[in-house]
C-alpha cells in the first residue's frame, strides 16, 4: 500500500526491504523518517498528540504521491504517517522513494515531505510542563512548498 | 427538505468551538464556504470568537477549498487551522 495512516509504529528497514527486495530495476532508494524531538521552543516535551482528518488525510497523501509520480521518474513511493499519542524519539512519518538513479528518488522524497507539511490535514499538540499547546504552522514550510511551483 | 451539510472542526478550532462535528440545513442564499462561515459567526457568538483572528483553512468533501468554493446540500465542509503534520 503506497499510503498508510496508522497509530502503530513502523519499521523503516522492513518497509525499505519490502519495496526493494528482488528488484533489479531500482538503483537508488531514499528513506526519510521524521521523529518527535524532546525539545520544542526551548521547552522539554513530554508527549505529543497528532490529530488528523482521516478521510482527507488519506486522499491528500494519495494526491501528493500521484503528483510526485508524474513529476519524477520513480519506481515507487511509499508514505506512512502516524497519529495519536507519541513520545520523544518516536517515528512520526516515513517516506520512501525508489528510482533507477539517485536524483529522482531524492527529489520525490523532498517533494512529498514539503507538500505533506503544508497540505496534509494533521495537527500536533505538544504537552510539556504546561497543559498543552497546539504547534504553530511555520512560514518556512510554506516557502519550501512554494519553491516547487516555479519549476 | 434538502440534505443538511456536515461541518467538521479540527485541532485548536475544534476546542474553541466545543464540538468536532455538526449538521446544518443550508439557509437560502448560503452557497459558498465563505458565506457559510459568515453565517456561523453571525448566529453563534462562540464561533465568532473562535474564528476571529484565526487563519482559517477549508476543505469541501475532503479537498482543499477556499472562501469562494461552492457548497451544496449533503457536502462535508471542514474548518481548521493551518496544518502541522510531518
Amino acid at each position: 500500500m503506497p499510503v498508510r495512516i496508522q497509530p502503530e509504529p513502523f519499521d523503516a528497514g522492513a518497509e525499505l526491504m519490502a519495496l526493494t527486495s528482488g528488484r533489479a530495476d531500482i538503483g537508488a532508494s531514499v528513506t526519510f523518517v521524521g521523529q518527535v524531538r524532546d525539545l520544542s521552543g526551548g521547552e522539554k516535551l513530554h508527549t505529543m498528540t497528532l490529530e488528523h482528518y482521516p478521510a482527507m488525510a488519506q486522499a491528500e497523501l494519495e494526491r501528493i504521491e500521484a503528483e510526485a509520480r508524474t513529476r519524477f521518474d520513480v519506481q515507487d513511493i511509499e508514505i506512512i504517517h502516524r497519529f495519536g499519542d507519541l513520545t520523544p524519539g518516536d517515528p512520526i512519518v516515513l517516506v520512501i522513494a525508489t528510482s533507477a538513479s539517485r536524483q529522482p528518488a531524492f527529489d520525490a522524497a523532498n517533494f512529498v515531505m514539503d507538500f505533506l507539511k503544508t497540505n496534509a490535514p494533521f495537527w500536533k499538540k505538544e504537552h510539556g510542563e504546561d497543559s498543552g499547546h497546539w504547534v504553530e504552522a511555520r512560514k518556512s514550510d510554506d516557502a519550501a512548498t512554494e519553491k516547487w511551483q516555479r519549476r | 427538505m434538502s440534505a443538511p451539510v456536515t461541518i467538521l472542526y479540527f485541532a485548536r478550532l475544534r476546542e474553541a468551538v466545543g464540538t468536532p462535528e455538526e449538521q446544518l440545513s443550508l439557509p437560502d442564499g448560503i452557497a459558498t464556504v465563505g458565506a457559510l462561515v459568515a453565517h456561523l459567526a453571525d448566529t453563534d457568538e462562540d464561533k465568532r470568537f473562535a474564528f476571529d483572528g484565526m487563519d482559517l483553512k477549508f476543505a469541501v468533501n475532503q479537498e482543499q477549498a477556499d472562501a469562494d468554493t461552492p457548497i451544496r446540500p449533503g457536502d462535508e465542509i471542514a474548518l481548521f487551522p493551518p496544518v502541522t503534520g510531518g
